[in-house]
């Protein structure tokens, strides 16, 4: 068994952090891991990037090698681009959608999605979204982290400790928003996974999500919405309602008659 | 008791110099060396652990040389260009020897992540004729620590451990031993040895040539550099430090060729001649300059051997290595990745921060300036050569610690006026000084901006030692005018009334100094 994983973001966003709870989760399981991260001038606003080995057998090398990545594990989509030359045929890209436009020739932002969205196997995760219903806007990374949790040999629930290691000492109701967080980006991505896995597109994935609330999503009903996913009608009656929809029976139950 | 603990590349080695019982750590914050000396500042107190930053890698050697002499272990930690500031104390250490064990771990930047070259720090090893040990993972970096401080003190020689970026900022689990005490004080009888008057020196120097064979038979039989055989002798690798991992990677662990692993020098002859005599081609992969392979292929190269690597091409001369890299080397098929997605994907480089007071001293300095129309400016080491960048083009020079000083006042001498020059409050005390000082002799018409944000911040807010009013002093000490020293605080609001102040002196027909002073806004967010 083994996971490597590219970590990318924007200098700032935290990723060190995503790495911290990647790299105990993996101790705490007796997992091997290693994890060449990126510290100095890059770290003040520019690209940033971590490979993130995780393994049960000795990992030899720090650095993936390119086209071997398992993921791409992004808190900005743009920067998703930089790396995909390292993924691996059937890896999979998490990233966030939130844009980071420090840079005046920032592309379209609907181009930049559209990219993601054609790739085969890509989950664009409202990150920002998430974390401010939370009121934790800074906490896009620790919904990332649970995006990318049914990907990888972890449970969600297991991230808790270290959550407490990093947030503990700004009480006890900093640690539990992170968790909320942590479990709404790991809703979102077990379901987007299933979706993935039975076949549907990630742009229509992609659709899907931005049209449902997070928290309701409940990944044991993904397949189900997997084939209704596909009626003429369902895209008219998502579109149709203003706000995003609980995703629950009763949506099921709309979109199939 | 054997622990395991996560740790990054510069840790292990730290962690393994508190456990052989280090009574100091010295060093000067660069990227990629900055966490080893934290991670010993981190527990110094309830160690016992002499760790405070000095102001510049030359200060620390000398320190740490200082501890030897008292009979005590140090480990002194620096960037690769660092060392080029410590050469004359690391060098001349190998000539005095030492006492109580020393063990420099230098940085070297293949890639130049976050440098301005890609030197090579075994060379700065051999010059010196002391021994180097280079790790190739995160647990030799730990077991090589903690043996070198016997190393240095068997071999009465400072000992050299060159790490790489990839090593130091990459984080692994790593088995721990037992702790050493510390030294107790015993300072040398022999201080013959540190005195080198060329007398002595004479005498000294021989005793160092002598111990050359002692070390390179320490390191034919060092459990570092290991000769594996493979069943294809068409072909024999060398390798050294990390670029192991990156050949393992490239064949999935099965290496079929003869490789010879190199982690300690001086380079292991005998080892390297019977894996030449095993194969028909050699292929010398390094992290860092091709050291060994041009020691190898020499003048005339080896008779009837094919020597390939960074000299005929076949390995990049330029960046580091990686396990693309060394597997298209070795000439293996490699799995393409996909490509981007996006027609054009913009860079991102490092940018200052939201509110960082530098940006705005650049827009008041430009602003200053206007009326000459596009002067250069002489720049240094720090974020502020961020100012190189748009919207601010502000910066026309970043060379060394302390360059700005230097190059305003030579450029001043050949006439060029107004001479700006921008340092930071760190690296003024790093290098600056003494370029002011010279300056300030012959009054060399040049401004010099200090740019005061109280803190190391580029490699992560540590402690500075001239700022505020300490830095004030210092600057009246070196014999500036004082009707030509100003202090601002940099605000764009005021930036019409500030320039004005500037421009002044930028006028001005001699050396003046302004500091422009207003806290980085990294260390007001961690409450410094």
């Amino acid at each position: 068994m083994k996971h490597d994983i590219i970590l990318a973001g924007v200098g700032g966003q935290g990723i060190l952090s995503i790495a911290y709870l990647l790299d105990h989760a993996a101790i705490a399981r007796g997992l091997r891991f290693k994890q060449a991260e990126v510290h100095g001038m890059a770290q003040r606003g520019g690209a940033v990037y971590s490979h993130m080995r995780i393994s049960d057998s000795p990992i030899l090398s720090d650095l993936i090698p390119e086209g071997h990545a398992d993921m791409i594990l992004s808190v900005e989509p743009l920067e998703v681009q930089r790396y995909l030359n390292y993924l691996r045929p059937g890896g999979v890209v998490i990233s966030n959608n939130e844009p980071v436009k420090n840079i005046s020739d920032y592309p379209d932002e609907a181009k930049v999605d559209a990219a993601l969205m054609a790739l085969p196997r890509a989950i664009l995760v409202d990150a920002a979204g998430i974390a401010s219903a939370a009121k934790m806007s800074k906490a896009q990374n620790m919904v990332m982290v649970g995006a990318a949790t049914p990907f990888l040999p972890f449970e969600w629930q297991e991230f808790e400790p270290f959550v407490q290691r990093l947030f503990g000492a700004k009480g006890d109701h900093v640690v539990k928003a992170n968790m909320t967080v942590l479990e709404a980006g790991w809703r979102v991505g077990a379901f987007a996974k299933a979706l993935l896995d039975a076949g549907v597109s990630s742009a229509v994935v992609g659709r899907f999500l931005a049209r449902v609330e997070p928290m309701t999503l409940d990944p044991a009903t993904a397949g189900a919405f997997a084939g209704v996913l596909a009626l003429p009608g369902t895209w008219a009656f998502l579109d149709g309602e203003g706000a995003r929809v609980a995703c629950d029976p009763g949506l099921l139950k709309s979109l199939s008659a | 008791m054997a622990e395991r603990e996560l740790l990054l590349g510069d840790e292990a080695v730290a962690l393994g110099a508190i456990h052989a019982g280090i009574s100091g750590a010295y060093g000067y914050p660069g990227t990629p060396s900055t966490e080893l000396f934290e991670f010993v500042q981190g527990c110094a107190e309830a160690e016992g652990i002499h760790a405070v930053w000095s102001a510049n890698e030359k200060v620390a050697y000398e320190e740490a040389l200082g501890m030897s002499f008292a009979g005590k272990r140090s480990i002194i930690s620096m960037k690769h260009v660092g060392l080029n500031v410590a050469a004359d104390a690391f060098v001349n250490s190998g000539v005095t020897g030492v006492h109580g064990g020393l063990v420099l771990c230098v940085a070297d930047d293949p890639g130049m992540h976050s440098s301005q070259n890609e030197q090579d720090s075994r060379y700065y090893a051999k010059f010196a004729l002391v021994p180097c040990l280079e790790p190739a993972d995160q647990q030799e970096a730990y077991d090589m620590a903690r043996g070198a401080f016997d190393l240095s003190e068997q071999t009465h020689l400072p000992v050299v451990m060159r790490i790489v970026t990839r090593l130091a900022h990459s984080r692994a689990d790593v088995v721990t031993g037992s702790r050493c005490p510390q030294n107790a004080l015993n300072p040398t009888a022999e201080t013959f040895n540190f005195t080198l008057l060329p007398t002595n020196a004479r005498i000294l120097y021989q005793r160092l040539t002598e111990k050359q064979p002692d070390l390179l038979a320490r390191s034919e039989c060092s459990p570092w550099n290991t000769l594996t055989d493979g069943p294809d002798h068409s072909r024999g690798v060398i390798v050294n430090g990390i670029a192991w991992n990156y050949l393992a990677e490239a064949f999935e662990g099965k290496i079929p060729f003869p490789v010879l692993k190199v982690c300690q020098y001086p380079a292991p002859v005998a080892k390297i001649r019977a894996l030449l005599e095993m194969v028909d081609e050699l292929v010398v992969i390094e992290e860092g300059y091709p050291f060994l392979e041009e020691m190898i292929r020499g003048v005339t190269g080896v008779h009837g051997k094919r020597i390939r690597g960074k000299l005929d091409g076949t390995v990049p001369r330029c960046g580091e290595m990686t396990p693309t890299v060394v597997a298209k080397a070795m000439g293996l098929a490699v799995q393409e990745g996909l490509a981007p997605s996006l027609e054009v994907v913009p860079n991102r480089p490092p940018t200052l921060c939201p509110g960082c007071a530098h940006g705005d001293a650049f827009l008041i300095i430009r602003q200053a300036l206007a009326p000459w129309g596009d002067v250069r400016m002489f720049a240094d080491i720090g974020c502020y050569t961020l100012g190189f960048y748009p919207p601010f083009n502000a910066i026309h020079s970043c060379v060394d610690m302390g360059a700005s000083v230097s190059m305003a006042a030579g450029a001043a001498h050949a006439g060029m006026h107004p001479v700006v020059a921008a340092i930071g409050d760190s690296t003024f005390g790093h290098s600056g000084m003494t370029g002011l000082m010279t300056a300030i002799r012959e009054n060399v018409p040049m401004t010099l901006v200090i740019l005061d944000n109280g803190t190391v911040a580029m490699t992560g807010t540590q402690k500075t030692m001239c700022t505020g009013e300490d830095l004030v002093n210092i600057v009246k000490g070196l014999g500036v005018d004082p009707d030509h020293l100003k202090i601002i605080e940099p605000h764009r609001a005021r930036a019409a009334e500030q320039a004005e102040i500037l421009r002044a002196e930028f006028d001005y027909r001699g050396t003046s100094v302004v500091i422009a002073r207003r806290p980085c806004v990294q260390l007001k967010r961690k409450g410094g």
